[in-house]
């Protein structure tokens, strides 16, 4: 989420989840939230029994829209303009907040030039939105009291992601609608310690608890507490290592709990490269795609199987307890990364996960006060810098951490691969509500896998008529990268000329298809636009071209 | 009504389509259309429709008025048209064979017509008839000279209580509504009118639809209400499309919609269907079901008057007592007051049904006797029978005995020997009549139509069903009735909404006077009205039988064997208990008993 | 703040508080089956009758706001003569089969038998009979169990949005069920099981899995999306027999069909219980010795070959946060690079 820590100073949630029931105006864009965060999305609804008001900003038809009171039909890829065009007309109405603007926040003048051309008028020429609902969603979101913005991958999965999310970001520093109850911020993560792994500084330029590994002071600290002396340069992004991989500068991998073959964009690139490595180790509870690639496969305990935290979407810090030994010989990954360190040279020897906590505790002042007895019952939320410290619900009520807010003007930039002749469909990618993101954990057999067993594609019923499609054909879908077989779902929650793949199945992948173009400073890969063609099958099997 | 006019009125409600009217009016048209009459006489001369005038045993009835002299057809059909217009009309002799008897007229003179004033005089497809009959002077009223709290104060000083069932007073009902601070207020007219074989709403709204919907422009105002609702049942076509025909007419007259009569009130009515269930009618229920969901009652407190349709302030009532309101405006509250007892103040619409000479829907004023509704209205009983008992009240009604007759119909009276007025049933029993039958006809009832909510209704109301069902087979059991009184008295104690906390009430009250009838079931084995299937024995008497075989060829189950001539013997083993040689015995030798 | 006295306890409580809650805050517990706390009231079980001074019949505590001045009396012999009768009524048309059933133990209308102590039926008559079909593989359905407290519509309703079934029929007959009685085909949260007091609504999934008493509840959080849910896993005998979750949580006691039924992956044959060294392209098993032995070796010769730089991890943001500290710190501080990441960005 680095588009809004550079705005901000922090990219978590600024607020918390039970506050989401009090917003009096939810503006959600680029997130299927009942069916990716189904628990937030109890929530919302909640709030919306309350007679809150709810603006739901999406391509798709999303179960969301059923309770929404405004739905923005954008084209994929046109968040920036849609979110300019309601800025602009905050700006025109004089909405804005010039207190928090003056008080707060650095760069507005520059800023509001730029918003000029971007009329409700010209928007809807480019996001297929009606101008008038740019204007009552711009009047519903700046005259609310308590309004909260939430997104997710529809939002930072684009090659301009980062731009999305500073627009979002503009648009709650213009209203002023931060740091205050319900009011603000939330990009929703998906998996569910994502928080968790960044906070721990599973990031390449940063030290556990945000800390910037070029800054001498802090390599000191970290070099003192861990009696090593590091490295001050920036590493690589996941993303990148598949490149670095291919061109040979990466020579070994060390992978934990994850499985690239799959998630990753243009996965046929992706295990190309992890084929190319002199020697791949692989950490997992199921022998996943990416394990099937390894030269060791070390066998790792589930969550029932340890203790530990996971930190959720709303900077929450609670306890995870073993409830099962795990299978055979597998044991947790801490039991494993110590064993290996020890091999190492490097003996890491903590009698419990909570001395290990502790560790971070004595690192990281937002957790400082954070500690295994204070969450026994109920997590805390971070920062919570003292034992006394009761958690922080939510985000910048005294300020920013960096001190004030910019604004940053973003041009809009079209999605790289859009549907052209040869590929007329614009395919995006996502969740459903039965699975979970490669499938590991639900596709093992399941009950709940039964549900929905098959991979599908939602398709238009007017496009399935125009290509002779009918619903639970299969058929097969191409882009410039590769090709899959599907079968067709006819629905009316894609529009013309769009198709929508969940990502979890593996028998058709639909990363075979999603182009790798990165965000340039999120690197966070354009899974959400990219172009791809339908044929029909053929009884020879050939394809017909069509 | 000018003197020289011809006037030719056909019941056209829904007894009067069925039994013909529509042909009978176009019959009329034909006949007067072809007349050589000249034609300054034909302009005053009108054939219309009316609503229901009550006796719908009778119909086709018609009304003929020349020179304001009226006299009434009984029993009309189109073929017998011509011949009137011929002797009646042409000939200025009414022919005496088809014209209404005597207790037709004795059937009307008790009655004191408040509601049903204008239902059978006036074509109720028409808002200029009710005009005539000064219709909407008392909203105009309303609207231009009285103050919310006058109308309210009015109301309240009528007496004027609730006519759906509860006798809730009007006025009460209004003026807590009305006081309750919201912007948002409805009004709704109950008309779903569930019980079995009521029907005085539907007969209001198809005879003079009108006068419901200026009774709740006057509701509206007094509350301040800006929107209402009428809540009818989808089997009344005909009330439907008359009610909706009076909404438009009287919308076009700017007596509905924004700024009514250019006053600063505006009001306006939606019809909403409801689905035929009896719980819609409790006005919970009508709530949830106009807010479109299944129609269950929820528990009061909160009352509608504090938080009812789309949890806003909500008055509901009754069509009948909307019907009263422009009455009361017009001619006063004292007026209104001068009918009927102290507690129990204006007339009631009952639906006389049973084994009383003449059945149909009369209007009275409270307080009058039973004897006369049944003697002198009613005509006496059919067939000479003895009266046994009177069930008012339908399903959640009571029954008052023979030693009762004197009692006064008002809400306290009825109350204190355990029945009720209710929605104006007034079912009359002989001695043909099985008590026991009774309670069962309308338990089935109630455990069909409950909605299903709660415990004690939805299964007590079943066991209760279960446990008549063997009285009534010859399975009853010692404690038996002490069962059902106990089970009764708990499903009224614990049940959600009326319905449940009523439906025992035929069963208890027939315990209550009947006992010795219930125990015949079960100790006896006996039906001493002779209804219950399988308790009745059919037997053949030798000394009346005279052997002509007619029993033989009607027995289905060839149960009955005899040489002609002599006298049959009946077999009770093979007898099915049909009743057919009962009925085709012409000289009384079958006995059931 | 409103007055009230409650069976002789003086207190005063919220406004629109009900009275159930207000009796509850004096630690009186009234009866209730249709009850639920996070759902609107209903009134429907009859079980939480009080009387009322001033009110001349039994009203539902649950539906009933307290008011000013207010005398309840929870219980007196009229009130538990109504209460008997009315559980003895649903237990008349209620199947006798708790010794099999799931629910047992763990069912509010076998506990009120029991207090109530009903033995003897007087109501004993026709039981409402249903073929069993439902064709969906998490949610039973066993309605000749439902008692028709309405639990199941309003949380499929309020909380979820969904309104997969509701009531159909009326009177004895009746009976909640999706419209048209189809099969069940919802999102399978699972809400609708959580709030059923009798075994009418079980997961299939933990149908002779074991008893209440032989459980052991574990708390933790799900594994699944970034909600963090707070859930509790049943555990007998090393093994899950079900995942709940406790109402006083972020998330209310709510979760979705991952987090209710997806930890079936934890048993699956399929898991991994011995390291794999992949020799001649073949995986074969290997001990932990000679596995981390070759890991070490491997990442050893790399580093000094090619610089530590040359090495990559990925964490993942499905493990603890704990051993992604330990993850980061062995990439920085042993094998001495920054080039550690995770998908979060996926
Ligand atoms: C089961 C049940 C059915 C009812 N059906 C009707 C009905 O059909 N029509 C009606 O006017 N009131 C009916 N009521 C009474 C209404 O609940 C309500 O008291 C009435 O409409 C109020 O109007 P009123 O004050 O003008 O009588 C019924 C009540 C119950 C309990
Ligand atoms: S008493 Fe009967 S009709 Fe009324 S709520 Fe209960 S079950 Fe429904
Ligand atoms: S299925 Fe369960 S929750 Fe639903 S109504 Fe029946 S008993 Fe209540």
């Amino acid at each position: 989420m680095a588009g809004l820590a550079a705005v901000f100073g922090s990219g978590a949630m600024t607020n918390s989840i039970p506050e989401i029931e009090n917003n009096d105006v939810l503006f959600v864009i680029g997130s299927n939230t009942t069916e990716t965060h189904p628990i937030i999305g109890l929530r919302m609804k909640k709030a919306v029994r309350k007679e809150a008001k709810l603006i739901v900003a999406d391509p798709r038809k999303i179960d969301l829209v059923r309770h929404s009171h405004l739905w923005l039909r954008q084209k994929p890829g046109t968040d920036v303009v849609l979110l300019h065009a309601i800025m602009h007309v905050i700006l025109e109405q004089n909405l804005i907040d010039r207190v928090f603007i003056l008080s707060r926040t650095e760069g507005f003048e520059t800023f509001r030039e730029g918003l000029r051309k971007y009329t409700p008028e010209y928007a809807e020429k480019i996001t297929g939105v009606p101008a008038r609902d740019i204007i009552r969603a711009a009047m519903l979101y700046a005259r609310a009291k308590r309004p909260g913005i939430y997104y997710t991958m529809g939002i930072t999965q684009h090659s301009h992601g980062t731009d999305n999310v500073y627009s979002i970001a503009n648009l709650a520093l213009m209203t002023g609608n931060l740091g205050m109850e319900s009011t603000g911020v939330n990009p929703l993560r998906g998996q569910n310690n994502v928080q968790g792994a960044t906070d721990m500084g599973c990031i390449p330029d940063q030290y556990p608890g945000y800390q910037r590994v070029d800054l001498p002071a802090i390599r000191e600290k970290f070099e003192k507490a861990w009696e090593v002396t590091l490295s001050d340069k920036d590493g690589i992004t996941a993303t990148e290592m598949t490149d670095r991989c291919l061109d040979g500068k990466i020579k070994a991998m060390y992978i934990m709990g994850e499985n690239p073959a799959l998630s990753d964009p243009d996965i046929n690139h992706t295990v190309k490269a992890l084929k190319k490595l002199d020697f791949l180790v692989v950490q997992d509870i199921f022998l996943t795609d990416t394990a099937e690639l390894a030269d060791v496969v070390l066998p790792a305990a589930a969550f029932a199987e340890k203790d530990g935290t996971f930190t959720n979407t709303e900077r929450r810090v609670q306890r995870v307890r073993k409830a099962l030994d795990p299978p055979g010989e597998a044991k947790e990954d801490s039991r494993i990364i110590m064993e290996l360190s020890e091999r190492l040279g490097y003996p890491m020897r903590y009698n419990s996960m909570e001395e290990v906590f502790q560790e971070v505790a004595g690192l990281w002042q937002a957790v400082a006060g954070i500690t295994y007895g204070r969450i026994e019952k109920q997590g805390l939320q971070w920062p919570c810098p003292t034992l006394e410290h009761p958690g922080t619900p939510y985000l910048f009520k005294g300020g920013f951490p960096r001190h004030k807010a910019a604004f940053s003007m973003v041009e809009y930039k079209p999605s790289r691969e859009l549907p052209d002749r040869q590929y007329p469909f614009m395919l995006s990618t996502g969740r459903h509500l039965f699975h979970y993101h490669t499938g590991t954990m639900i596709r093992a057999g399941d009950a709940l896998n039964s549900v929905a067993a098959e991979a599908y594609f939602e398709l238009n019923s007017y496009d399935a008529g125009k290509l002779g499609v009918t619903g639970g054909q299969k058929v097969k879908i191409s882009s410039r990268r590769g090709s899959i077989k599907i079968k067709a779902k006819l629905s009316e929650r894609v529009e013309k000329g769009r198709v929508f793949i969940p990502f979890h199945y593996r028998e058709a992948a639909a990363n075979i298809l999603t182009n790798t173009a990165l965000d340039p400073v999120s690197k966070i890969p354009e899974l959400k636009v990219c172009a791809v063609k339908i044929e029909k099958i053929t009884k020879r099997g050939r394809p017909r071209i069509k | 009504m000018k003197t020289n006019k011809l006037e030719i009125m056909v019941c056209m409600g829904t007894g009067g389509i069925a039994a013909g009217g529509t042909e009978v009016l176009s019959a009329f048209e034909s006949a007067i259309k072809k007349l050589k009459i000249p034609a300054k006489l034909k302009k005053g001369c009108s054939v219309h429709k009316v609503g229901c005038r009550g006796l719908c045993a009778r119909d086709v009835l018609v009304d003929i008025i020349i020179k304001e002299k009226k006299s009434t057809y009984q029993y009309i059909k189109p073929d017998m048209v011509q011949r009137i217009v011929d002797e009646h009309i042409v000939g200025n002799q009414p022919v005496a064979d088809w014209l209404a008897t005597e207790d037709y007229h004795n059937f009307h003179e008790k009655q004191v017509k408040v509601v049903l004033s204008d239902c059978g005089n006036i074509n109720p497809e028409s808002i200029d008839a009710y005009f005539a009959v000064n219709g909407y002077e008392a909203a105009k009223k309303v609207l231009t000279l009285m103050s919310r709290q006058d109308v309210i104060e009015e109301i309240k000083r009528s007496g004027l209580r609730g006519r759906g069932g509860a006798g809730f007073p009007t006025g009460v009902k209004w003026e807590i509504c009305g006081g309750v601070k919201n912007a948002q207020k409805y009004i709704i007219c109950n008309a779903d009118e569930g019980d079995p074989g009521a029907f005085m709403d539907r007969a209001i709204i198809e005879g003079n639809p009108h006068s419901v919907i200026e009774g709740m422009i006057i509701g509206a105002y007094a509350i301040g209400a800006g929107k209402g609702y009428v809540y009818i049942r989808a089997e009344y076509p005909l009330a439907v499309e008359r009610l909706r025909k009076a909404l438009e007419d009287a919308g076009k007259k700017n007596l509905l919609g924004k700024k009514i009569l250019k006053t600063g009130f505006s009001f306006d009515i939606k019809v909403k269907l409801g689905a035929g269930a009896f719980v819609c009618g409790e006005e919970t229920a009508l709530i949830v079901s106009i807010e479109g969901q299944r129609g269950m009652p929820r528990a009061k407190p909160p009352f509608p008057v504090h938080s009812g349709l789309w949890g806003k302030p909500t008055v509901i009532n009754n069509v009948e007592t909307l019907a009263n309101i422009p009455h009361i405006i017009r001619k006063g509250p004292d007026w209104f007051a001068s009918f009927g007892t102290e507690k129990s103040r204006g007339t009631k619409v009952f639906a006389l049904t049973g084994k009383v000479k003449n059945t149909g829907l009369i209007e009275v004023p409270m307080g009058i006797s039973l004897k006369e509704i049944i003697y002198d209205i009613g005509g006496g009983m059919d067939k000479g029978r003895d009266f046994k008992a009177v069930q008012t009240g339908g399903p959640s009604g009571g029954c008052i005995t023979a030693d009762l007759l004197d009692i006064n119909v008002d809400y306290e009276s009825l109350a204190k020997v355990g029945s009720i007025v209710g929605s104006g049933g007034m079912v009359v029993l002989d001695d043909t009549d099985c008590m026991v039958s009774i309670a069962r006809f309308f338990l089935e009832f109630t455990q069909v139509e409950s909605c299903g909510k709660c415990v004690p209704c939805r299964i007590g109301t079943k066991r209760l069903l279960e446990i008549l069902d063997r009285i009534t087979a010859g399975k009853g059991k010692e404690g038996d009735i002490e069962l059902l009184e106990e089970l009764g008295k708990d499903i009224k104690a614990s049940s959600l909404c009326g319905l449940g906390q009523t439906a025992p009430n035929p069963v208890l009250s027939t315990i209550k006077y009947f006992r010795p009838e219930y125990e015949a079931h079960i100790r006896d084995m006996k039906c001493p009205a002779a209804v219950c299937k399988e308790l009745i024995e059919f037997t053949i008497l030798e000394e009346l039988c005279k052997g002509c075989g007619a029993c033989v060829r009607a027995c289905p189950a060839n149960a009955i064997k005899g040489e002609k001539k002599k006298p049959h013997t009946l077999s009770s083993e093979l007898c099915v208990k049909c009743g057919s040689c009962f009925d085709v015995c012409k000289f009384g030798a079958v006995k059931k008993e | 703040m409103i007055n009230v006295t409650i069976d002789g306890i003086k207190t005063s409580v919220h406004r629109d508080t009900s009275v159930l809650d207000a009796a509850k805050q004096c630690d009186i517990t009234i009866p209730t089956l249709c009850h639920h706390p996070k759902l609107t009231p209903y009134g429907g079980c009859r079980l939480c009758i009080v009387e009322i001074k001033g009110i001349n019949r039994p009203v539902t505590a649950c539906t009933t706001p307290v008011s000013e001045g207010m005398e309840v009396t929870t219980s007196s012999p009229v009130l538990e003569k109504l209460r008997r009768t009315t559980l003895e009524l649903i237990l008349s048309d209620h199947p006798n089969d708790c010794m099999v059933c799931e629910k047992a133990g763990d069912c509010t209308l076998q506990e009120l038998a029991y207090f109530y102590g009903i033995k003897e039926n007087r109501f004993a008559g026709e039981r409402r009979v249903y073929e069993k079909r439902d064709g969906n593989p998490l949610i039973e359905r066993d309605m000749e169990k439902c008692i028709l407290c309405n639990k199941c519509v309003r949380v499929c309703d309020e909380v979820q949005g969904v309104s997969a079934i509701d009531i159909a029929y009326r009177g004895f007959r009746s009976k909640v069920c999706p419209p048209y009685e189809r099969d069940l085909d919802c999102e399978f949260c699972g809400q609708c099981i959580r709030v059923c007091p009798t075994g009418a609504l079980t997961g299939r999934m933990w149908s002779l899995k074991g008893r209440q008493k032989d459980i052991r509840e574990v708390d933790t959080i799900c594994p699944y999306c970034g909600c963090g849910c707070n859930i509790t896993l049943d555990i007998r005998k090393n093994e899950i027999v079900r995942v709940t979750s406790k109402e006083d949580t972020i998330n209310e006691g709510w979760l979705c069909s991952k987090g209710t039924f997806g930890y079936k992956f934890l048993n699956d044959p399929a898991r991994l219980t011995k390291p794999l060294i992949k020799y001649k392209g073949k995986f074969r098993e290997s001990t932990w010795e000679e596995a981390l032995g070759l890991v070490a070796k491997k990442l050893l010769k790399t580093k000094e070959k090619h610089g530590p730089d040359s090495i990559a991890g990925l964490a993942s943001a499905r493990c603890t946060s704990e051993e992604n500290y330990l993850f980061q710190k062995f990439m920085r501080a042993v094998i001495k690079t920054n080039n550690v990441d995770h998908c979060a960005r996926l």
